[in-house]
């Protein structure tokens, strides 16, 4: 059977069209477009409790985002939460960083905030962050408070 | 009378059973001709145009006005409270995982299934059918295949247009018109979006949408009664199924993919 030349070319196009339209949601809507082809380096981080710290979550330092949580595990050593962080190759963290967990507005995700510090060593991948502060916890606060007013 | 009506009931199920039985063998028959396709494949070129360049209007306008619409409902709930930055990921996870999936194939059973169904129906009751059995061509493999393969290629295609163009509708009415800040509607959305959960599933949806909706087409079409009210009662039988099957499939595929 012959086609004609304009089906051809309708059919060309469309298959194009397909592609393209793929390709841009993949770049531009999805997260593979600010994953790939940066470097990174695990680090990890102690919790006494994370709270509702999910994988995925922003880890940023003054306010950038510079990597996210990875992996979140328990660990039965320690009796804490290991947090895996993996952090943008471009920035090099020195040894006495401070991690702690905040969260975003009143009601929004947690992330985990970084404070520089101030050796000149820097964070390798695979070392951990020792000085850490943990999330805080409504009904933890709500209790202190509560025995605060209770001992008056 | 009583002994008529449970006699009347068994028939119904058995011809229900048979119906079922009989779609199941004309699937493998139609997976059978695939091998000789290969051989052949402007056949399935064609049959892309008819089924996918054609489709392309009605899935471009639909795409534009669920994603503004989308976006015009989301703006006015979300700014509420303060949290309209989000609308890029209302919008995008809505329209990959559910919406575009569902409506692109509703709408190509609608205009490219029922199409194939009366196509196929009015071969069968001009007897163009059993002329080509008559010098040995078979049907099925000539005449179904291409039109399956074609229909099963075509979805996926015109599915992630109808996403592309929705997101990109829905920014211009969220961001542009609205005024959504640019930055947050876009960094949320890739912030929240996954390649492999969101967008891969999302298209093995449309997948087998587009299985189901053709196989539905091709046998109403070919097993329609060779009249013309027999066809134009298959056509409905094509579209009516095939919405059906669309929408509990997707009950069932979400809650594997995306339900806890």
């Amino acid at each position: 059977m012959r086609l004609s030349k304009t089906t051809e070319i309708m059919v060309g196009i469309f298959v194009l069209l397909g592609f393209i339209a793929a390709f841009l949601l993949a770049l531009n809507v999805t997260n593979l477009g600010n994953l790939s082809s940066k470097q990174s380096y695990d680090v990890k981080v102690y919790f006494d409790n994370i709270g509702d710290l999910r994988t995925r979550a922003k880890i940023s330092m003054s306010g950038v985002k510079i990597g996210r949580v990875s992996r979140i595990a328990y660990n039965q050593e320690r009796g804490q939460a290991e947090v895996t962080m993996t952090l943008d190759s471009q920035y090099k963290l020195s040894i006495d960083t401070q991690a702690s967990i905040y969260t975003a507005g009143l009601l929004g995700e947690q992330y985990i905030s970084l404070e520089p510090g101030a050796e000149d060593e820097v964070l390798k991948s695979g070392d951990v962050i020792t000085l850490t502060q943990s999330a805080m916890v409504l009904e933890e606060i709500i209790g202190k408070v509560m025995v605060n007013l209770t001992s008056k | 009378m009583i002994l008529e009506s449970v006699r009347n009931i068994g028939h119904k199920t058995l011809s229900i059973f048979q119906r079922v039985g009989q779609a199941s063998i004309f699937l493998l028959h139609i997976l059978g001709g695939i091998k000789s396709l290969l051989l052949r494949p402007s056949l399935i070129v064609q049959q892309v145009y008819s089924a996918g360049v054609l489709s392309l209007l009605i899935i471009l306008f639909s795409g534009l006005f669920v994603g503004m619409v989308l976006s015009l409902l989301g703006y006015v709930t979300l700014v509420e409270f303060g949290v309209e930055g989000s609308l890029g990921v209302l919008v995008s996870l809505s329209m990959i995982r559910e919406l575009g999936p569902v409506l692109a194939a509703l709408l190509f059973s609608g205009r490219a299934g029922s199409a194939l169904t009366a196509e196929i129906g009015l071969m069968k009751a001009t007897e163009q059918l059993a002329s080509m059995e008559m010098m040995a061509v078979d049907p099925v493999k000539r005449i179904v295949t291409p039109r399956f393969i074609a229909g099963v290629f075509s979805l996926p295609v015109l599915t992630a247009i109808f996403m592309a163009v929705g997101i990109y509708s829905s920014f211009l009415v969220g961001s542009i018109w609205l005024g959504v800040d640019e930055g947050s509607f876009w960094s949320q959305m890739q912030a929240n979006v996954d390649f492999q959960h969101d967008l891969i599933n999302g298209f093995i949806k449309s997948f087998v949408f587009g299985v189901v909706v053709m196989w539905i087409a091709v046998f109403e079409g070919y097993h329609a009664i060779p009249t013309s009210a027999g066809v134009s009662e298959a056509t409905t039988r094509s579209v009516v199924y095939s919405a059906l099957a669309i929408l509990g499939l997707d009950f069932i595929l979400t809650s594997i993919m995306f339900g806890l």
